[in-house]
């Protein structure tokens, strides 16, 4: 048996708490909390067993991974282990001496979120009273630290005419880079699709403002778009066991963070097998690895080997079977549910439902 | 269509933009450039070339040392070191 090729990266999602509740996490529905969280030794074990497989890039995330007093030590072990380090955070619990320990333990890049450019729009998705503020200084804070930083944004119906200004405001901040990211109709997201999905025409605007600004130069944009509006899925996660692993706070390790809505098969733990295991030979890993498991009409589809069928999550959410085609492609025979999504969005709810423990 | 010119001399020294590095890729056995958020395998002549940025050397004393440890003409060499740096620096993965 030959094993699969390795991960490129690894999430490591070091709690579900977060200061925000955006009603867009990408967290699953049912958090984890403080009690379950891995300990010190366990997350360096995790770090250590991922560079062992071939983890080229660690990503620190949460919930806002700034939470854990361990952070710093953290990203100290990876850069040991030569892993890039990567910390996506909300900024708002950052501080010049928390930034300047992280700096020496050699974090290597920083992806700073914002829900918005102005303040109206950032509480309203975040609910956090001044966040904004404390995004700004962080980012000023890093900008100075020479750290490279990523913005982050979000959009979805209530901010997605915004796009420029969100440019305009990771130029003032000096950000080498900018993620424009659609929301993903996941989780808590999907659970507010019909506040957030956008109309076809504020997409198509979004996609006009994002390459008006990379004809600008200078700024290096990073564009998801959502897929409800495609035809053809999105290769989702390179494929499923292909590039990319999680860890959960409380060490479940999954294909993707949404994967855990898949029934039927265990979700194995970093605490009672080892993280190779996991990727080499669990059934989770390998139930849609590749094309052998793909019923048609993916299995005789030429764009079998590039978009790998598409998601599976949303096949799950959106059907009721994980291993069916991904309804956004317009060969699935589910196809009409994301059409109908799209059509009921001519009248958008205003109610958000917000991430929050049950 | 008229080639750009370089905008890296034999005078220039470089080295690594924060948030990059060369590193050797154990696992799979190729070199790579760690960036933000993506790593890029670099093959050849490349890791060779790149090893010897240390923000002192500059670029003529690369392209020395490498004529003298392959034997290769510097003519050779150094229209290659020039090309693969100044791609990296259009690309900010280099910087003076």
């Amino acid at each position: 048996m030959t094993l699969p090729s390795p991960p490129m990266s690894l999430l490591a999602e070091l709690t579900h708490r977060c200061p925000l509740s955006c009603p867009y996490c990408s967290n699953p529905l049912e958090l984890e909390r403080k009690a379950a969280e891995l300990d010190t030794a366990t997350w360096t074990a995790v770090l250590e067993q991922a560079a062992e497989l071939g983890v080229l890039q660690v990503h620190f995330s949460g919930g806002e991974p700034m939470a854990r007093p361990d952070l710093v030590e953290l990203v100290s072990v990876a850069r040991r282990l030569n892993l890039y380090s990567n910390l996506i955070t909300s900024g708002v619990l950052l501080d010049e001496p928390k930034l300047e320990a992280l700096d020496r333990a050699g974090l290597d890049h920083i992806q700073l979120s914002f829900q918005d450019v102005t303040e109206a729009g950032a509480e309203r998705i975040g609910g956090l009273k001044g966040a904004q503020a404390r995004k700004v200084a962080a980012a000023r804070l890093i900008r100075a630290s020479g750290i490279p930083m990523t913005l982050n944004f979000v959009v979805h119906r209530e901010n997605v005419a915004r796009i420029p200004e969100m440019f305009a405001l990771a130029r003032e901040l000096g950000a080498g880079r900018v993620e424009i990211a659609h929301t993903q109709y996941y989780g808590w997201g999907l659970k507010n699709r019909e506040a957030l999905l956008p109309s076809r025409d504020q997409l198509e605007e979004s996609t006009r403002a994002v390459e008006a600004e990379r004809a600008k130069g200078g700024l290096s944009v990073d564009y998801v778009t959502p897929d409800y509006h495609a035809d053809r899925p999105k290769p989702c996660m390179g494929g499923w066991g292909q590039r990319f692993v999680n860890v959960t706070p409380s060490g479940r390790v999954l294909p993707c963070h949404a994967a855990e809505i898949i029934p039927d098969v265990a979700f194995p733990n970093v605490q009672d097998v080892t993280l190779s295991e996991i990727w080499n030979i669990s059934p989770l890993f390998n139930m849609f690895r590749g094309t052998d498991w793909m019923p048609e009409p993916c299995r005789s589809c030429e764009r079998k080997e590039r978009d790998w069928g598409g998601c599976r999550c949303q096949a799950m959410a959106l059907t009721g079977n994980a291993a069916n085609t991904d309804p956004v492609c317009s060969l699935s025979p589910y196809h009409d549910r994301v059409e109908q999504a799209v059509e009921n969005n001519m009248q958008p709810e205003s109610t958000l439902f917000y991430r929050r423990y049950t | 269509m008229t080639e750009a010119p370089h905008v890296v001399a034999e005078g220039t020294v470089l080295s690594f933009a924060r948030g990059h590095r060369l590193q050797h890729d154990r696992v799979r056995d190729v070199w790579i450039v760690q960036a933000p958020e993506k790593a890029f395998v670099v093959e050849g002549a490349a890791p060779h070339i790149l090893r010897l940025l240390d923000g002192k050397r500059s670029v003529g004393e690369i392209i020395q040392q490498l004529a003298i440890e392959f034997s290769a003409p510097r003519e050779v060499i150094a229209k290659d070191v020039l090309a693969l740096l100044s791609e990296l620096t259009e690309k900010n993965v280099l910087h003076t």
